[in-house]
């Protein structure tokens, strides 16, 4: 049995943020990781990190307004306001961990526009920001002989007298079962994309840290916002970054149209994602579009500009569809991409269970509402990665000596041998594709009351089919064979909350976009919609919206 | 479409030796290896293990040999290895041993990442960021596409007989501290480069170059890192005393002398580099390897001297 004061699930860059915070803050600190951290989908966000930097005429009460008007005004104000105050010492600490982002030229960081703000602040490293603070971020962890379990795979966590203590995992090259005990844990676990199908989202990201926080008695907040990126691929759902709108990109309709105009005439391109979304799936609804997409058309930016500041872009649309973007416009598409919903947590990430703490997108501060802004996730990531290992210290030092029961270990040694043991059935893939399908009808850009429904009753169904999945695998060393069953399970509570979220919430409010219920109702519903476990079933309710300074009005890109 | 995939198997838990298993999937025309394994995986074989994640190039995690030479299966079409329907030959990364099947133990790859000190190191915490050019940034950004997949260390020739060499993917990443304007380690960091297992290990075969995924260029960050490192006065090295020769003796010669070569670079006062080249030497000869002591002297060797010595002149005028 190994203990650590402080035990953080996932190495992206909410988990290694608050790593490298509780080392600096002389905490015994151990990270567990399902897969090594630079392979996290940290790395995935491709635009930038938001920031107001007050020495060059900024200010982060525009950026808290911008993000409060994306979330649809179901951010809580006094978290917005938390993100946007800190945004610009969080982006000086990573420039000088080591972080390369582009100058202006005089040497100071610079900017490019992102979606939903009328100001360029958003400051990135090409089309690689995600990926370059990730690879930074280890190398602090590195620095700092952060101590990693790698490839180990959480399971369970585990209570004690009502409190966290600690988790049980396996060594996935081993198999190797273990019960890590720590008198906090931060779940920092990411996403849960691969709920639908198809998704922008890594393989990785299956919602481990939700059903984790849920099967212990922590709610999950408005699990039915769910983010609709306006530019990913047909088929495989890969993403081409909102940088390419922010750096002047066109969308196009197949009359060749900048159909934006109808939209969003202010804001054309670089309105809310939401917004984007809706507009791109009418025009493909109403018969502008080419197989069930339009176009984004980089042409006018030429080819140097398209390389050195694009790059990936290019490199996705070469390797998977062949396309010079500087020579054809590329088909996209609305695709799944993001979860605004997640474990609920106050200010300092810490959840209703005593010990347990969430940054990061599993996490609901709540910053992003109703619609995530683009290059606010990043933000999100490091400044409550931060503040969740901060705020654990105190309870730490308070917290009682842990005694775990080491029975805890051998029944769930049982659990996972007997589901080993299964006889031959399906295959976890089949059930998994079967949620996608059926998540991805109902709970798409446009939702109603028939389309919830039907999800709710096929995913109870399916639901119910779980014990019949077998694992082939019978062995010990890498057996993704079971690691991907007992995903799934993680990922069939989320779906299930999704659902419920969904059909919770009786308006249309950002991305959750109801066809029989097409305006938003702030009499009503300027609540978050919470789902919880009360036994085996999933119970929801609502709670307020916190409004400091920024009443809710109509909102107009 | 029909595809053949013939995958190297292993497992450890079994006591059988590594074997191929031949697979044979429907595929759609524009699938990459990845969505191919992933679906032998998923509908045909649950015991076949591989890592991957991202399936946009961007995680690092799918490097695997194709046909003989390390490539991110998830930026490769099938199509584009098997345009007739061959099969495509699927192994796990050379250089790396084995856990399963297609899954290597990448824990001498970290260590060496590890080993050369892999986050920036400034002597002050400014208050705000650090003044630098965009230049010098966008030029980190070719090392900062690094995703550290392994195919460079997958397929190094130096590596191949010498495991103890830093190798290509973390010589790269050094590169990335080398040239980063804010690190105020540099001559620290090119000392211990130039040591052994350092920079002049490297071969110089130019392979990590053709298979990096990300066009990282592992080879030329090395390159360069050997005249930075000369320019900072590290010149107590064979390798270093190895170009010099060489130089010297094309200018003198018009063609190489490697007897000479051999004894400069080792050092003339390296008593027991010479005893070792002296064995070399003596094997060389009964084997009939042995170069001529005195180089033979090519017709036109005014020529290429000259070619030399102007290459020099414009050298020092820059």
């Amino acid at each position: 049995m190994s203990k650590h004061d402080l035990l953080i699930i996932g190495a992206g860059l909410a988990g290694l943020r608050a790593a490298v915070e509780g080392v600096r803050q002389g905490l015994n600190v151990a990270v567990i990781t399902k897969v090594h951290p630079v392979r996290s989908h940290s790395n995935a966000a491709q635009g930038g990190i938001n920031a107001a930097l007050t020495d060059r005429g900024d200010d982060w009460r525009d950026h808290a307004l911008a993000t409060i008007k994306g979330s649809d005004y179901l951010a809580d104000q006094d978290a917005v306001e938390v993100m946007c105050r800190e945004a610009g010492e969080a982006i000086i600490e990573l420039e000088n961990m080591g972080v390369i982002f582009s100058r202006d030229e005089e040497g100071k960081l610079g900017t490019r526009a992102f979606g939903g703000q009328k100001k360029a602040r958003t400051y990135f490293v090409g089309a690689i920001t995600g990926s370059a603070l990730l690879h930074v971020l280890y190398e602090q962890s590195v620095k700092y002989n952060l101590h990693i379990y790698e490839e180990w795979f959480v399971t369970k966590l585990i209570k004690q007298d009502g409190k966290i203590a600690g988790a049980i995992a396996f060594d996935i090259k081993t198999g190797q079962m273990e019960l890590i005990t720590a008198k906090a844990v931060v779940l920092a676990t990411g996403g849960a994309g691969r709920v639908f199908e198809p998704s922008t989202n890594a393989l990785i990201c299956t919602g481990d840290g939700l059903s984790l926080a849920m099967q212990v008695g922590a709610p999950l907040m408005d699990t039915e916002m769910i983010q609709y990126h306006p530019t990913t691929l047909a088929g495989n759902g890969i993403l081409l970054s909102e940088a390419a709108r922010g750096d002047g990109a066109y969308l196009i309709n197949s009359e060749g149209d900048r159909f934006m105009e109808k939209y969003a005439p202010d804001y054309m391109e670089l309105a809310s994602r939401d917004v984007v979304s809706r507009a791109e799936q009418t025009e493909i609804d109403e018969g502008r579009g080419v197989d069930g997409c339009v176009y984004l058309d980089l042409r006018h930016l030429g080819k140097k500009f398209i390389e050195e500041r694009l790059g990936y872009l290019q490199e996705v649309a070469l390797e998977f569809r062949g396309i010079d973007l500087s020579e054809s416009p590329i088909p996209i598409k609305p695709g799944m991409h993001y979860i605004m919903g997640g474990i609920k947590t106050d200010l300092n990430g810490a959840t209703n269970i005593p010990g347990l703490y969430a940054a990061g997108e599993c996490a609901n501060v709540s910053v992003h509402g109703a619609n995530r802004l683009g290059a606010n996730s990043l933000l999100d990531t490091i400044v409550f990665g931060r503040r969740a290992a901060v705020n654990s210290v105190e309870y730490i030092k308070s917290a009682s000596p842990l005694d775990v029961d080491e029975r805890e270990l051998s029944k769930e040694k049982s659990r996972i041998q007997n589901i080993l043991d299964r006889p031959k059935g399906m295959r976890s893939a089949e059930l998994r594709n079967k949620m996608g399908t059926v998540m991805t009808k109902g709970i798409g850009v446009w939702r109603d009351k028939d389309s919830i429904a039907e999800a709710i009753t096929k995913m109870k169904h399916l639901r119910g089919q779980l014990p019949n999945v077998f694992i082939e695998n019978k062995g010990k060393v890498f057996n993704t064979d079971l690691v991907s069953y007992l995903e799934l399970e993680f990922m069939v509570d989320v779906a299930e909350s999704i659902c419920h979220g969904a059909d919770k919430r009786l308006e249309s409010r950002g991305a959750h976009f109801r066809t029989d219920m097409k305006s938003r109702n702030d009499s009503e519903w300027l609540k978050h919609t919470l789902v919880q476990f009360a036994g085996e079933e999933l119970n929801t309710t609502t709670s307020d919206v916190t409004i400091t300074d920024w009443q809710p009005t109509e909102r107009v890109y | 479409m029909e595809a053949q995939i013939k995958v190297k198997r292993f497992n450890p838990e079994n006591g059988a030796k590594p074997f191929f298993q031949d697979y044979s999937i429907d595929v759609s025309e524009d699938s990459t290896i990845l969505d191919g394994l992933i679906k032998i995986r998923e509908e045909q074989d649950g015991t076949l293990a591989l890592r991957c994640s991202c399936r946009a190039s961007i995680c690092g995690s799918c490097s695997m040999k194709v046909n003989g030479s390390a490539k991110l299966v998830c930026k490769t079409r099938i199509k584009e290895v098997s345009p007739q329907g061959e099969t495509v030959t699927v192994e796990p990364m050379g250089n790396f041993p084995v856990i399963k099947d297609l899954v290597t133990e990448m824990d001498s790859f970290w260590s060496k990442v590890k080993s050369i000190d892999p986050y920036v190191k400034t002597n002050f915490e400014p208050e705000a960021e650090h003044i630098a050019s965009n230049e010098s940034m966008t030029h980190l950004l070719g090392v900062m596409n690094c995703i550290m997949c392994g195919a460079c260390v997958s397929e190094c020739t130096a590596l191949e007989v010498d495991s103890t060499f830093t190798g290509p993917a973390a010589l790269a990443k050094a590169y990335r501290f080398v040239a980063d304007p804010r690190d105020e380690d540099k001559k620290e960091r090119l000392g211990k480069l130039n040591e052994s297992s350092g920079v002049w290990d490297c071969s110089r075969c130019l392979a990590c170059v053709e298979v990096c995924p990300k066009d990282v260029a592992p080879m030329e960050r090395i390159v360069k890192m050997r005249d930075l490192a000369i320019e900072e006065g590290y010149t107590n090295t064979s390798g270093y005393r190895h170009t010099e020769s060489f130089s010297d003796s094309i200018k003198k010669h018009g063609r190489l002398d490697e007897t000479r070569l051999a004894l400069e670079s080792t050092g003339l006062l390296n008593i027991s580099g010479l005893i070792d080249l002296a064995v070399i030497g003596i094997k060389s000869l009964f084997k009939g390897k042995i170069p001529p002591p005195l180089p033979h002297r090519p017709k036109e060797a005014d020529k290429v001297t000259n070619i030399a010595k102007r290459l020099d002149s414009e050298e020092s005028e820059e």
